[in-house]
């Protein structure tokens, strides 16, 4: 990522102070000197790596404050966001799995599939938009973009709050939409697959009601591939938060990445990028535990 | 302020003073229009601006971008400011003195200015604010503009002089930067790395209150300002960075005024909703664009090839094609109706006929009748570059690829990245013609863009430009005072450079700002309509925010 951004034309100083004639050549030479921007590409590497290994990420390009405050700054936002856009996915996909893989090619099914494959088709930030002119201007039920607005700032924490979940509301149906796809489709395919299962037949054959059968027998079964893709939607949803969040001007990691790139704001990308891997690896890793959790046969430290 | 107390003082006295009473009767007619009859001491509701990025510093010295530089405007104070006919006059200075022929420019405060902690402000701050610039290690980008000052004496604790190492006419407006507080950064040791940094004290009609990344910064009024407390309690600057957002934001309300673009104005602003609701402004931006010919380049040596460039533009056909007519076509490098702008340069007005003559002087003829032009052997063939981003750029290559064409004049366009633009063409000069723009400073000293001297690499003549007599009054030009004598110096570089046509001047964009109804007491000017931002109310009635 360091080279990608080194190999793109382009100067800081340049896109900072570029054709402002008030701004003097050895001013720009003193900010390219600040940050060693005047240094060989491999030099300003290993620099960053010696900073990075004692958890420094330097700071911005724009605004000069450190990377890892900005970035912290903004990663609440964004987490607020995706986790309530992955339950809100949770909720709905896997009902709509469960239930389109019980009426196999029955009309809810179909529509479903058709429903879920159209969010998946659409752009996101172009739905964004739509939403934003239906609900938030045509008919004023939600706010049209923004996270908490400054008025709440001479509110109490309760009105922030409720204020806020009217701020999600537009944001989260925009991102969850798209993700319904995925998750949704599988529950229904390996729902399918465990319904054929001979152990299926003996549960049914024991007497047990259908709804036990489903639940228990049934559904836990076919939770496992349903955890890799969980532990898969949440790297997918931080990049696509880049474009998404400045539509919603929600102050999240994902437009200061966004902006990053295009102020040429080399330390801010990287720590980007450094966070969206320790996510994605923290997604990871919350999936395998789940595996654990659902699957006994994964458990480990308790084999005797 | 100074006609509200007046127009209260009426009431008080009137019954004594007969006299007094027409004459602030005389007075109260003049500014009835402007300011209702209801009383807007008080000051109320707040006031939403937008824009699409956040601001980075907010310490007048360090702001390079748009944002930090307007709410640093509202929270600071200069020495000097212009007025809404772009005149400079003193803002905490009252008054100064220049002696030596500009080598000597002497101060004298205001007297009842508190820095917004409570603290009075005097001359000490000023000569801290100039010496923290001067010090190269706080690493100003703007240091260059004070380079000449030799050193700073503190009168008296309300006086200050400057001595100059040369007369430096541009100094006045240069003293415009925003005085920071002696007593709170005196100690800091990084400035820009301070807390100071998000939480700016200063001497201006607003305070800082709160700052948000990415989401708003809010100030709130300073009662104890120095002129009047400011009528609207808050100023809020929202950060919405998409700009079909913002528009929908401001029509239903979130934000009380953005910048329209040409097709918002035009077409998107006649719905019944916007109209009962916001007001839109035009007035000239100060910047302009224009095509710029890489002098070096063999092709345009000829001052008639570039003249004739410049008459088979048709500007018209572009200001109306691109802008929506939101804008005036341009001569010259100086503000259209500021002292310094010649009315009487030559404008190349589309004359297709004396460009094909001009041409055909210069030896380009079309021998072979395939509807290009040769000479030598040459065919008339070059490359224009713009910019990515702007699409107003972009339609004007496309325009006068066109017009060239049809005098047998073939241009390529090509549209690169901002970055790699400035990184791979400009700076490296090279290119052959290029589309791009330039904002205009108030002082209209044009060392960096037109001087000999600022061609040499990285500089901002990058196309080379270089005439001994322009050179010469660019010099004369800093050591004049004199405003008459000033103005004739730039309207002969401006007469002189359009002769030559080292650029085709193309427009002035206007700039088109929408503002909700409510806000009243806003008169456009050639300053724009934020320079009076503190005599701005809302009538009580149409208050929308009350906590």
């Amino acid at each position: 990522m360091f080279v990608v951004m080194h190999l793109a034309p382009g100067d800081p100083a340049s896109i900072r102070y570029g054709l402002n004639p008030d701004v003097s050549e050895s001013a720009r030479a003193h900010f390219s000197k600040m940050y060693d921007l005047d240094k060989p590409v491999l030099i300003q590497y290993l620099l960053w790596m010696k900073r990075f290994v004692s958890l420094d990420f330097g700071k911005s390009l724009i605004d000069d404050r450190p990377v890892i405050a900005r970035i912290l700054a903004r990663l609440p936002a964004t987490l607020l966001l995706q986790v309530c856009s992955l339950l809100v996915i949770f909720c709905l996909s896997i009902p709509i799995g469960i239930i389109s893989a019980l009426k196999r090619n029955s009309l809810f099914d179909r529509v479903m599939t058709i429903l879920v494959f159209i969010g998946y088709a659409t752009p996101t930030f172009w739905l964004a938009l739509l939403l934003i002119l239906l609900f938030g201007f045509k008919l004023e039920w939600f706010p049209i973009s923004g996270m908490s607005p400054w008025y709440t700032a001479y509110l109490d924490s309760f009105a922030r709050c409720k204020d806020l979940l009217w701020h999600l509301v537009l944001p989260v149906a925009a991102t969850a939409f798209g993700g319904l796809a995925a998750l949704s489709r599988y529950t229904r395919s390996s729902m399918i697959e465990v319904l054929g299962e001979n152990y299926v037949l003996t549960a049914r054959a024991k007497g047990l009601s259908e709804r036990r059968v489903v639940m228990v027998h049934v559904l836990r079964n076919a939770l496992l591939p349903i955890i890799t893709i969980l532990g898969l939607t949440l790297p997918a949803l931080i990049s696509g938060s880049f474009i998404f969040e400045t539509i919603f001007a929600w102050p999240g990691m994902g437009r200061l990445g966004y902006e990053a790139i295009m102020g040429y704001d080399y330390p801010t990308v990287m720590g980007v990028g450094v966070m969206a891997t320790i996510l994605t690896l923290l997604g990871i890793f919350l999936s395998d535990v789940m595996y654990a959790v659902v699957d006994p046969r994964i458990r480990f430290g308790k084999r005797q | 302020m100074l006609y509200i107390k007046k127009y209260t003082g009426v009431f008080k006295r009137s019954l004594f003073f007969l006299k007094r009473v027409i004459f602030f009767l005389s007075i109260l007619i003049f500014t009835a229009s402007s300011y209702s009859l209801e009383n807007v001491t008080t000051s109320r509701d707040s006031y939403v601006s937008s824009g699409i990025s956040d601001a980075r510093v907010l310490i007048p010295f360090f702001a390079d971008d748009t944002t930090s530089s307007s709410i640093c405007g509202l929270v600071y104070n200069g020495l000097t400011k212009v007025d809404k006919d772009l005149t400079i006059i003193g803002d905490l200075a009252e008054r100064w003195e220049i002696d030596d022929g500009g080598l000597l420019i002497t101060f004298y405060l205001h007297k009842n200015v508190k820095w917004h902690d409570g603290t009075p402000f005097t001359a000490r701050d000023v000569r801290f604010t100039y010496e923290t610039i001067l010090d190269p290690e706080t690493g100003c980008p703007y240091i260059s503009n004070y380079k000449d000052i030799k050193d700073i004496e503190v009168m008296g604790p309300y006086t200050v002089r400057f001595r100059y190492a040369q007369p430096y006419a541009p100094a006045l407006l240069k003293f415009s930067m925003g005085i920071i507080p002696q007593h709170l950064f005196e100690r800091v040791k990084d400035i820009r790395g301070s807390s100071y940094s998000r939480n700016p004290v200063g001497t201006g009609p607003y305070r800082f209150l709160r700052w948000e990344s990415g989401e708003y910064i809010i100030l709130e009024d300073n009662p104890d300002y120095f002129v009047h407390a400011p009528y609207i309690e808050r100023y809020v600057y929202r950060i919405v960075p998409d700009q079909a957002v913002q528009f929908l934001e401001l029509v239903s309300g979130g934000i009380d005024s953005m910048e329209l673009n040409p097709y918002q104005f035009r077409y998107r602003s006649s719905t019944p909703q916007f109209e009962k609701k916001i007001e839109k402004y035009q007035y000239l931006s100060h910047s302009y664009t224009y095509i710029g010919y890489n002098l070096k380049d063999p092709l345009f040596d000829d001052r008639r090839v570039r003249q004739a460039l410049s008459y088979a533009v048709n500007k018209k056909e572009i200001i109306e094609g691109v802008l929506l007519d939101l804008g005036e076509a341009c001569t010259g490098p100086f503000l259209k109706g500021s002292p310094y702008y010649d009315e009487e340069a030559p404008g190349y007005e589309y004359d297709p006929v004396k460009a094909g003559a001009l041409l055909k002087e210069a030896g380009w003829r079309d021998a072979d009748g395939d509807g290009v032009l040769e000479k030598g052997g040459e065919e008339f063939r070059f490359k224009i570059v713009t910019n990515q981003g702007s699409q107003v750029r972009e339609d004007v290559a496309a325009i006068v690829q066109n017009q060239w064409a049809k005098l047998g004049i073939k241009a390529e366009v090509q549209v690169v990245a901002w970055s790699a633009f400035l990184d791979q063409f400009i700076d490296k000069k090279n290119f052959q013609a290029v589309i791009l723009g330039w904002t205009i400073p108030i002082d209209p000293d044009s060392y960096s863009v037109w001087h000999s001297s600022s061609a040499a690499a990285g500089g901002l003549n990058f196309i080379s430009y270089s005439n001994r007599r322009v050179d010469q009054l660019i010099e004369e030009g800093r050591r004049v005072f004199d405003p008459a004598g000033r103005s004739e110096i730039y309207r002969d570089i401006h007469r002189r450079i359009a002769l030559e046509a080292p650029y085709t001047f193309l427009f002035f964009p206007y700039a088109t700002p929408a503002v909700q109804k409510r806000f009243k007491g806003i008169e456009p000017a050639p300053a724009g309509i934020g320079y009076n931002f503190i005599e701005w109310y809302v009538p009580e009635n149409d208050v929308k925010y009350k906590f």
